[in-house]
């Protein structure tokens, strides 16, 4: 559990350069998450690495999630401060028909491959990756298989009917 | 000495004239008979299928008792290739070259539900039976089979090799069949 004063210093240290940029900053189980505006995320974090105060100087994951109901695609940047072991987690909004968002690698060479798998499994685009292209799929796959809007099932077979399944 | 090559068992000979100092008989017998008890597998192992293998290899099960205990890891000179395991659809292309690398005459084993059919995983990114790409002899079900059940399929192996007609790989209806997979 994150304290009270870490939570504050945090926002203050985002809020010193970047004021209004945070929508919504609470704890979600035992993770300190803020929700930011989409447009100045790779400078909040750059700021987070810099910044003495914070120094988040580890990336420890980013990933995407997609929200069906909202169509909307959420990117999310995990970060880490190992000197005094403290988490945040960074969370943005894109719209699931155009996601696009500068790329991270300016800040965490780490971000590469990460941005491939959000790239592979749910069309984001990182405008400035220096090789947005698939990293886990095959390269002539034509659909973004983690995005809800598709059937996890192979949509190629004949020999699966649903008749042998008692559907 | 007497003892122990009483133990061993000789394959049968084939059908055939036999006299003072000659033996005569068929030669797609007695190539049948030779390539039936040397078959050297290729394993193309990715995952719990695998597993079982290495128990069929090992001095319990032994397939070394078939005439298989020479695995060749080059597809080159391999004469059957035993598939174990999912194949994702990214592996299919290596799969498919490691086939068309091998020389004639040569067989497929798929073992397991996975390369058989895709098992249980339906869905985007596992091929859903290596039969998709390369053309398949013999099938063994289970989840992961036995090594038992690898045995026999094997064996099942063992008996289109032995019962195999010398020019089959020449007919046009071989060459078809590999046509509809794209090779060649």
């Amino acid at each position: 559990m994150m304290e009270a004063a870490t939570q504050e210093k945090i926002t203050s240290v985002i809020n010193e350069k970047f004021e209004g940029e945070i929508i919504e900053a609470g704890m979600v189980k035992d993770f300190f998450t803020l929700i930011v505006k989409k447009e100045k995320i790779v400078d909040i974090i750059r700021h987070l690495y810099n910044h003495s105060e914070t120094k988040f100087q580890y990336l420890t994951t980013m990933f995407a999630v997609h929200y069906p109901d909202q169509n909307q695609i959420a990117m999310v940047y995990q970060l880490h401060n190992l000197a005094t072991n403290q988490r945040v987690r960074l969370k943005i909004f894109l719209p699931a028909d155009n996601p696009t968002t500068p790329t991270l690698t300016t800040v965490f060479s780490a971000a590469n491959w990460m941005e491939r798998e959000a790239y592979d499994f749910y069309g984001v685009i990182s405008e400035g990756h220096p090789n947005l292209k698939r990293i886990l799929n095959v390269e002539d796959m034509l659909i973004f298989p983690m995005r809800k809007e598709y059937p996890l099932e192979d949509q190629t077979r004949e020999d699966k009917n649903d008749l042998m399944f008692g559907r | 000495m007497e003892a122990v090559s009483s133990q061993i068992s000789v394959s049968e000979k084939p059908d055939g004239l036999e006299g003072q100092g000659f033996f005569a008989t068929r030669l797609d017998k007695v190539v049948g008979l030779a390539r039936k008890n040397s078959i050297w597998p290729l394993p193309f192992a990715t995952s719990c299928c695998g597993i079982e293998f290495m128990a069929t290899m090992g001095a319990h099960y032994d397939l070394a008792r078939f005439g298989s205990e020479r695995l060749s890891f080059s597809p080159r000179q391999a004469d059957l290739l035993m598939v174990m395991g999912t194949i994702a659809k990214k592996m299919g292309p290596v799969l498919r070259q490691v086939y068309e690398q091998m020389a004639e005459p040569r067989w497929v084993l798929s073992v397991g539900a996975c390369a058989s059919s895709g098992g249980i995983f339906d869905t985007y990114s596992v091929l859903q039976g290596i039969d998709r790409i390369i053309p398949v002899d013999v099938y063994v079900p289970g989840c992961p089979p036995r090594p038992e059940q690898i045995i026999d399929g094997v064996m099942k192996i063992q008996y289109l090799v032995e019962n195999e007609s010398l020019r089959r790989r020449d007919s046009a209806e071989y060459k078809a069949m590999l046509n509809k997979y794209g090779i060649e």
